[in-house]
């Protein structure tokens, strides 16, 4: 099999996937192992590229629709889109079996549906990490959003509906007034003949035309602004309300789309343009980014700050989620190479311990029908497996050695030494290596307490009437491979880092 | 068929208009509609082969003399690659609409009027067919108060149903006479000038006067200002553009549904193509926006238009009122593009007639379908129909989609061309509101979405069924032809390219 | 008031216009209202005329070979505006059957009644 054929299959599967799980409707058990069977085809067919991306093949594939004639939608495999495609498969095989768990532990309704929608939302992330220019992008992203909303409003309610509608709005709106505008932007620019193309290539599209004056810096700096703000995913304040309202999804939909497939597309997003499109060495020279090193900083502090006093778990996690994402952007921001390494690490480290934390979450829902940090005294001796892994997650994050929380956040903070033997001492470094100590001690802040509630304080007097144990066997089989993957990459961190290098090789 | 070849353009006219005067003699017991559906099926195919004649034929235009009496003295058809397109659009959408009409229509008129109905639902067609094809400017007037005339008592035969019918009707009545009258005094204003009543020749003529502004003794400057502004008022009248929209939304909400879908999807297109005929063919584009500035005018009302229009559908409670406003607002997108003079605006104008005919009339006989059913039309009546009759209200939401301009809708192609367009031309705020009523369409979409699939019937509701396959087949066609023409564009997008080119007189 | 008396064939045709616009706003009565709108095509029927007169000129009919070449006005809008007239005709008659409809279904032909009664009205 060819690579291009490959690759269009690798979002051609989910699609046929979501077809047979619609059609498998009637019958559970069916329905579920199609379910897991796209789940492990569309991994092994993006887990096969990896050789040829890290051998430095260029794979490229197109998709034979003119939407727009003369504005493909192509793809190019690059290691970049690689992490992302990679940790967005492999983490839909443990959340189908957790899904499945959970779902039948909860009795839901609208199974079928929500079935359905996953794979559709896979080969949409799939697109976005194969996209070869910035319209594919575009459209997948889009596609992304439409796909997942029937599972944020999932319950029916008028909650879930009034979530539904924060969810699309701020995305939508989002994507459609500030990214499409950048997107048409520059695509008008490249049909006046300013810039090259739209496609994604090493070093921006904007290298000579800033250079030549043909794009003012101001004009530059603006797109910059439009395109960042635009990936509303990425969830940078103030563009993060719809986050915390996706809560109320159930929780495979937060734990994988709310933690890793969704928010993981924003910020590969972002770490994608700054590398690709508006390029390391432009910004650098402009000075345009600047203001994003402060905007993710703030990020970082005021969800860490705005997790502490929540009750809610998921929403807790939800904000948690915020201030870790805004990691990748300050990498990003940071614009060295070991900086851009570190974003890509992150992505990894923070997919899997979010993951295995919702995955708690929603084991603690489905077992014991409780939602709130305050009502978890003494569940860690019922329930060891999934506070277990609950610890290593909240460990992970926090960037306790021996995790791998701990390698992305060693990473960042040698790519911000690097950013101060490159830029000088810039004031924008010093802000972030307070950023980030500051949050270390904000994340233990959020996160210590639940484990110590959990382990060590004695269940409340009406807990002992409604006596319960762990959740069913999928959804702990899922979160304690999530948590082994957590602690696995800091024993044998070249995997993560040798990915790593790669995108910093690709990108600089 | 050589007879058929030779006369192409004057049977697109006659031959409804000889099978409408059969219909209102013999039309009775039900044979109406047989031949309204044999005269539109046959003048659909008539302007499919005027259509690929001229995309055969390079950007030219051919004129057609009617009994052979030579231009300027007689009246003259053309054919050019702006109007085939529109022809096409008009014909195509009224097969299809006739086609749904026939259940729709025995509902709402009564039996002993339908032969009245039937014929003048084919004048109303000829009135649309022949505005579009005519070369003559007085002709123009004629078959503009053809099909008005017509439209007033095909709106009025909606009292059946709801007696506002009548006031809408008589509403527009006024109005459109006056807007008529209008017109009818600028075609005087630039005979005095010129002599002539041949566009063409009028626009040849005008250039020998233009000719003389530029020097001390300018002539006729006044005349032929005042002549434009009279005619273009009128034509905003015809077209709805704001302010001058008020009797769109009644008679729209209160006509026969299939009345609706055809006056929504052609009526207003054909206004737009009037528009653009006189601006770029008769006064030419350096007269209307080089020396008078009117784009600015005309960039103005489009983008009130966008605002108003969609604000006021927000808050309508009555589907087809909704509809009814968001139309105002998808006519101050083709508007914009009109006024941004340059091929992709024009592109942009001329692709969203077609989309937008498409979009609308899929959504407003997925509407028709649910009057059919249900009875009503208000948001409440909508609840929970996702269940009950789901290919309708998959037609429905496609459409709505396509209003917002989602990626692989047939509105996205639109939007993209037409931000495009302004962006080109500089004027980047109309480009945000462009995309801003993007996202007031997304309010609007949803409220109904929401309804639809969220909501749930009232408790002892009658039973409804889906809608019979004769209203269904159509209604699904052109909502399958939104989603093809956002996939695939390259049809649209070249023959727009090629009316664009020859509008602007430049090379592609 | 030389302007006046120079043009006063357009002072007509644009006094007859006013008229009629003033009335199509003003009037509440359907039939004043049609009737109104009347005046208003009258008024661009006699602008046509007057722009195709020209001060004695005659009808385009060859009267005699000898008596030389005659002045002919243009004949031409004198045409339009027979067309035309069929037009208002029809206007009206259209006009005047919805009002009779109306008539039945509201009972009245005031538009201020009208608007009450649909105001009541749910959407």
């Amino acid at each position: 099999m060819s690579h291009e054929t490959t690759v269009l299959l690798a979002m051609g599967v989910p699609l046929a996937g979501t077809a047979l799980i619609v059609a498998l409707g009637r019958w559970p058990n069916l329905r579920e192992t199609a379910t897991m069977i796209t789940a492990l085809v569309t991994f092994a067919l993006v887990a096969s590229l990896l050789p040829a991306v890290m051998a430095g093949q260029q794979i490229e594939a197109g998709l034979g629709l003119s939407i727009i004639p003369g504005v493909p939608i192509a793809f190019r495999v690059e290691p970049l889109g690689m992490v992302y495609a990679l940790v967005a498969t492999l983490l839909w095989i443990p959340n189908s079996v957790y899904a499945v768990g959970y779902m039948r532990g909860n009795q839901e309704h609208h199974q079928t549906r929500f079935f359905a929608c996953f794979p559709v939302a896979i080969a949409s992330a799939v697109g976005i990490a194969f996209s070869k220019n910035i319209f594919t992008m575009f459209l997948f992203y889009e596609i992304l959003t439409f796909s997942t909303v029937p599972l944020v409003t999932h319950k029916g309610n008028s909650d879930a509906m009034r979530s539904g509608r924060v969810y699309l709005g701020v995305l939508l709106t989002s994507s459609v007034c500030l990214q499409l505008l950048a997107v048409l932007w520059i695509y008008s620019l490249y049909r006046q003949g300013d810039i090259a193309g739209i496609d994604f290539v090493r070093g921006g599209l904007f290298e000579s035309a800033v250079s030549t004056g043909a794009v003012t810096p101001a004009v530059f700096g603006l797109l910059f602004f439009l395109y960042i703000y635009g990936l509303g995913k990425a969830a940078i304040m103030p563009m993060h309300k719809w986050l915390p309202a996706a809560m109320v999804a159930p929780t495979p939909v937060s734990a994988f789309l709310h933690a890793v497939a969704v928010v993981k597309a924003g910020v590969f997003c972002v770490v994608k343009i700054v590398v690709y499109v508006f390029g390391v060495d432009t910004l650098r020279a402009t000075g345009q980014s600047a203001w994003l090193v402060y905007a993710a900083g703030g990020t970082i502090l005021i969800a860490s700050l705005i997790a502490l006093f929540q009750d809610n778990l998921k929403k807790r996690l939800a904000y948690s989620t915020i201030s870790q994402l805004s990691y990748v952007v300050l990498g990003a921001a940071l614009l060295t190479p070991i900086s851009i390494m570190a974003a890509t690490v992150h992505i990894i480290a923070h997919a899997f311990g979010k993951i295995t934390l919702f995955f708690a979450a929603g084991s603690v829902y489905v077992a014991a029908h409780k939602t709130q940090v305050s009502q978890l005294d003494g569940i860690g001796r019922r329930m060891p497996w999934t506070m277990g892994a609950f610890t290593i997650g909240a460990l992970s994050m926090i960037g306790v050695p021996p995790l791998v929380g701990f390698v992305s956040k060693w990473t960042l903070l040698r790519g911000v030494t690097e950013g101060v033997a490159l830029g000088g001492s810039r004031i924008e470094e010093t802000f972030a290596l307070v950023v980030i100590v500051l949050s270390t001690l904000l994340n233990a802040g959020y996160f210590l307490p639940i484990v110590y509630r959990a382990f060590f304080r004695p269940p409340s007097r009406e807990d002992e009437h409604h006596p319960h144990g762990e959740s069913p066997a999928p959804m702990v089989f899922a979160l304690c491979t999530t948590a082994g993957l957590t602690v696995l990459f800091f024993v044998w961190p070249k995997a993560v880092l040798s990915l790593g290098a790669a995108v910093m090789e690709a990108a600089t | 068929m050589d007879f058929v070849h030779q006369h192409l353009p004057a049977l697109v006219v006659a031959l409804p208009l000889v099978t409408g005067l059969v219909t209102a003699m013999v039309g009775r017991r039900g044979a109406g509609w047989w031949i309204a559906m044999g005269s539109s099926a046959a003048v659909f195919a008539l302007c499919a082969q005027l259509l690929a004649n001229v995309a055969g034929g390079g950007s030219q235009s051919v004129t057609y003399l009617l009994g052979n009496w030579p231009i300027p003295y007689g009246i003259g058809l053309v054919v050019d690659p702006l109007n085939a397109a529109v022809l096409a659009t008009v014909a195509l959408i009224g097969c299809v609409v006739t086609l749904y009409a026939r259940r729709s229509m025995a509902q709402e008129v009564p039996e002993d009027r339908s032969h009245f109905f039937w014929a003048l639902w084919q004048f109303c067609q000829v009135g649309l067919l022949g505005i579009t094809i005519t070369g003559d400017a007085f002709n123009f007037y004629v078959l503009l108060e053809i099909s008005s005339l017509s439209t007033y008592t095909l709106i009025a035969m909606g009292k059946g149903r709801d007696r506002r019918a009548l006031t809408a009707a008589i509403n527009y009545l006024v109005i459109g006479s006056i807007g008529a009258c209008f017109y009818l005094l600028g075609v005087a204003y630039l005979y005095m000038v010129t002599g002539s009543l041949n566009m063409a020749d009028i626009h040849a003529r005008l250039q020998d006067i233009f000719a003389t502004w530029g020097t001390d003794a300018p002539v006729y400057r006044k005349t032929v200002i005042a002549g434009f502004a009279f005619i273009m008022v009128g034509l905003s009248l015809k077209l709805a553009l704001f302010p001058l929209h008020l009797w769109l939304p009644n008679a729209y909400t209160y006509a026969p549904a299939a009345v609706t879908a055809l006056l929504a999807s052609t009526a207003t297109k054909v206004g737009a193509y009037g528009f653009i005929r006189v601006i770029y063919t008769v006064v030419g584009p350096d007269f209307a926006w080089r020396y008078l500035h009117s784009d600015y005018i005309l960039m103005i009302c489009a983008m009130m238009a966008i605002l108003g229009g969609s604000l006021m559908a927000i808050r309508q409670v009555n589907v087809k009122k909704l509809l009814a406003y968001s139309s105002i607002g998808q006519i101050g997108y083709i508007a914009l593009g009109i006024a941004s003079d340059n091929v992709y605006g024009l592109q942009a104008a001329i692709i969203h007639i077609f989309n937008h005919a498409l979009t609308k009339g899929a959504m407003f006989m997925a509407v028709g379908c649910v009057l059919y059913r249900v009875g009503g039309v208000r948001l409440e009546h909508l609840r929970g129909l996702g269940r009950k009759m789901p290919l309708t209200m998959a037609a429905f939401t496609i459409g709505g989609l396509g209003l917002i301009g989602v990626p692989m809708t047939a509105g996205f192609v639109s939007k993209w061309y037409l931000v495009g367009g302004t962006l080109e031309r500089g004027w980047m705020g109309a480009a945000g509101v462009v995309l801003v009523g993007s996202v007031l369409a997304l309010v609007y979409t949803w409220r109904c979405i929401e309804s639809i699939y969220f909501g749930k019937r009232e408790e002892g509701a009658p039973e409804v069924r889906e809608a019979p396959l004769s209203m269904l087949v159509p209604t699904l066609l052109l909502a399958v032809a939104s989603l093809y023409f956002g996939m695939d564009s390259r049809l649209t997008s070249d023959i727009s390219a090629q009316a664009a080119h020859f509008l602007l007189g430049v090379r592609p | 008031m030389q302007i006046v008396q120079d043009y006063y064939n357009y002072w007509i045709c644009i006094a007859l216009m006013m008229v009629g616009l003033y009335g199509v706003i003003a009037k509440t009565n359907l039939v004043k209202k049609a009737i109104s709108l009347g005046l208003f095509q009258t008024g661009i029927l006699v602008f046509y005329i007057t722009i195709a007169k020209i001060e004695g000129g005659t009808g385009p009919v060859t009267v005699s070979p000898l008596a030389g070449e005659p002045i002919y006005s243009n004949p031409l809008p004198h045409a339009l505006m027979l067309t035309a007239i069929v037009v208002g005709v029809s206007t009206l008659a259209v006009a005047m059957a919805l009002i009779i409809n109306i008539r039945e279904k509201y009972g009245t032909i005031d538009e201020h009644d009208i608007h009450r009664m649909e105001h009541e009205m749910q959407d």
